[in-house]
């Protein structure tokens, strides 16, 4: 890149939620000065990691056309029943061995998603919508239904690891855990995968036209497995960091919080037709959304606004682009 | 379209497997547990459960006629029948004559689709003049409409209605429950509107080929914004049945619905991707759901279990649709060409 700033650099949708998140920090700040500090930055990097890494997950299968909504009942899933697993064989095991197998467990839901959209092409949302209800009605039939707060030792150990905490001269207390690392960990992985491999220029080529892309000799089946594996794999990771974090195994947690990750990753740029979705732009709708689900109260909105916030938030983020791209291909044909 | 399909291969259409599907369950749950599910009781109180998620159903199968989605129903019904709540308790007193509070019932309802239908306007708008992906669109919107629920009531049910209210949910006319009137009206009304009129036709011409209904000089924009409407205002009529019978208004009620009318409309026949749908095959859709849910119910099932249940089906369904299966189906049949 040449040049400083990307050519469409104020027409994309980043630059617009990173604007909109700066507008809301400078109001807030201004109608609370104690909006600004560290306490309140590590407690929205708190909030931010679960449905960080969700939201990489979802922008992945945006970006390779599809969309999915059971991932939030695959990270209850893997999160319970690893937990459930675990304190029934052995208590004491350590916690990345119990993480371990929550990823697989949550791989092993993803490969389910993945064998119907990639081998039988059946629509993606009317899939993940029966897996959500599968999973979770299953999850609460044949494995427990109760919240468990007793959980193995080593997951509450993990919970207690920070990167950095200490209390701010206001006496504040803040503390940075060590989630923020998978989070951090997640985001390599995935620019990896997108950018450097084949696979990943795969995912976008498939998003971009299906049939372009089996034409040039990608495998469109094994590709959109992988898509659906991985997402899986996340959200088992972000289920059981969830519950160590939260120090219960909730199987009624996280589910319906779907809805929001995906408008957090739609507002970030990424659409719904395929091909597009950047991690940058993930990551700021992420932000957006986590600041405006904590802190709406601070800038003099009442919270039962919230819903009417986002809602609005979803349709200018996406109506915008949207009415471009019509306007624009309206002037082509 | 049945004058079309010749009379042997009657068994040939996606509607046969559903009255098999929709007889066997009845069938079996009857077997299972005959003295409870075909008693008078069972039948009646079905009767009165399934109408308010089927409407949605309804409106669900109009807009993926078109190869869209209305992910706002819930928001929708919950909206309309918040503001008719909100109307029923601050204006009218319980004690007031019955003449007078059917009057105050009147403009309620009046309201409530009133709501329905602006709210489908901005949807069929989104839509059609601004182009989102109809799962957007209404993602948003259900959301904004579910949140102005929640405002307008800080997010408790808003109750204590006069008497006349439960006309809606709770009463019968000739021993026939009035939301399966209602009901039965509006599918009547939608298989009208599909099979009957040249909208019907733009909307299946629309959702089979998009490019080739725009090269046909059809309004699109026009049928999107009707469609929505339409949509709309159906589900103001559930979220009054729901109101109705809950005796309140909530901002949240009926969330599992979403998915049930997704799942009925798909399990009807509806082809999700647009151009093809029947109200026949919705109607048997809901009825097998509903013998299937009863009867989960007096076999104790677990809501949870009946969870798994309704997903399994949906995949099951979607599943035997497919063209592979359909070719394996058709190379086992005799060839009748």
């Amino acid at each position: 890149m040449s040049d400083w700033l990307p050519k469409d650099f104020w027409t994309r949708n980043e630059t617009l939620v990173a604007g909109v998140i700066v507008v809301f920090c400078v109001i807030a700040t201004i109608s609370d000065p104690r909006f600004f500090t560290i306490t309140t930055v590590s407690d929205l990097l708190r909030a931010a990691i679960v449905i960080g890494i969700l939201a990489v997950g979802a922008m992945l299968v945006l970006v390779s056309g599809g969309i999915d909504v059971s991932f939030t009942a695959i990270a209850v899933f893997a999160m319970y029943s690893s937990t459930v697993l675990f304190l029934t064989i052995w208590p004491g095991a350590p916690w990345p061995l119990i993480f371990a197998i929550s990823v697989v467990f949550g791989a092993i839901l993803g490969a389910i998603n993945g064998f119907f959209i990639a081998f039988l092409g059946l629509p993606t949302l009317i899939v993940t919508l029966g897996t959500l209800s599968v999973f979770r009605g299953f999850l609460l039939t044949f494995i427990g239904s109760q919240r468990i707060s007793d959980l193995p030792p080593a997951m509450r150990d993990f919970s207690r690891g920070v990167l950095a905490r200490g209390t701010t001269e206001a006496g504040n207390f803040y503390s940075i855990p060590w989630s923020v690392l998978a989070l951090v960990f997640v985001i390599v992985l995935t620019w990896f995968i997108l950018k450097k491999t084949i696979l990943g220029r795969s995912i976008y080529a498939i998003g971009g036209s299906v049939e372009s892309a089996r034409r040039i000799g990608i495998n469109v089946r094994w590709t959109q497995l992988f898509v659906y594996v991985y997402v899986g794999a996340l959200a088992g990771l972000a289920g059981i960091i969830h519950g160590s974090v939260g120090r219960m195994a909730d199987p009624f947690s996280l589910v319906g919080l779907e809805l929001s990750v995906i408008a957090a990753v739609v507002l970030g740029g990424a659409r719904l037709i395929g091909g597009y979705g950047t991690l940058t732009g993930t990551l700021l709708g992420v932000a957006l959304i986590v600041i405006v689900q904590n802190s709406l109260i601070v800038i003099g909105i009442p919270t039962t606004w919230q819903s009417v916030t986002i809602g609005m938030l979803i349709l200018l983020g996406t109506g915008v682009p949207a009415y471009r791209a019509k306007r624009a291909a309206a002037r082509a044909g | 379209m049945t004058s079309r399909i010749p009379t042997k291969d009657i068994t040939a259409a996606p509607e046969f497997r559903l009255l098999v599907i929709a007889v066997f369950v009845f069938g079996l749950m009857s077997v299972l547990s005959p003295d409870r599910f075909l008693s008078a009781q069972n039948l009646t109180s079905m009767a009165f459960q399934f109408p308010e998620f089927a409407i949605l159903a309804l409106a669900m199968t109009l807009t993926m006629m078109t190869g869209g989605i209305d992910l706002s129903v819930v928001g929708i019904a919950n909206l309309s029948a918040v503001t008719a709540a909100l109307i029923l308790t601050q204006v009218s007193d319980p004690s007031m004559p019955a003449a007078q509070s059917a009057l105050w019932l009147a403009l309620a309802v009046t309201a409530a689709m009133s709501v329905g239908a602006i709210a489908g306007l901005l949807n069929g708008a989104l839509v059609a003049f601004f182009g989102l992906p109809p799962i957007l669109a209404t993602l948003g919107s259900g959301l904004v409409f579910t949140g102005f629920a929640i405002a307008m009531t800080g997010g408790s049910a808003v109750m204590g209605f006069p008497d006349t209210v439960a006309l809606i949910g709770n009463a019968q006319v000739f021993g026939v429950p009035v939301p399966l009137i209602l009901f039965v009206a509006l599918a009547v009304i939608l298989h009208l509107i599909l099979t009957r009129t040249a909208f019907g036709l733009r909307v299946t011409m629309y959702g089979a080929n998009p490019v080739a209904a725009l090269y046909a000089a059809i309004d699109i924009n026009r049928m999107l914004l009707k469609v929505y409407v339409i949509s709309g205002m159906f589900a103001s009529v559930a979220g009054l049945i729901i109101m109705s019978r809950a005796n309140s208004a909530k901002a949240d009620y009926g969330s599992s619905y979403l998915l049930l009318a997704v799942l009925i409309a798909v399990l009807g026949g509806v082809n999700p991707y647009g151009g093809y749908g029947r109200v026949i095959g919705v109607i048997l859709a809901v009825l097998s759901m509903q013998f299937l849910s009863s009867g989960l119910n007096m076999l104790q099932v677990s809501n949870f279990a009946r969870e798994l249940i309704w997903g399994i089906l949906l995949i099951l369904v979607m599943v035997m649709n497919t063209h592979a299966v359909a070719a394996l189906r058709a190379s086992f049949a005799k060839s009748p060409k």
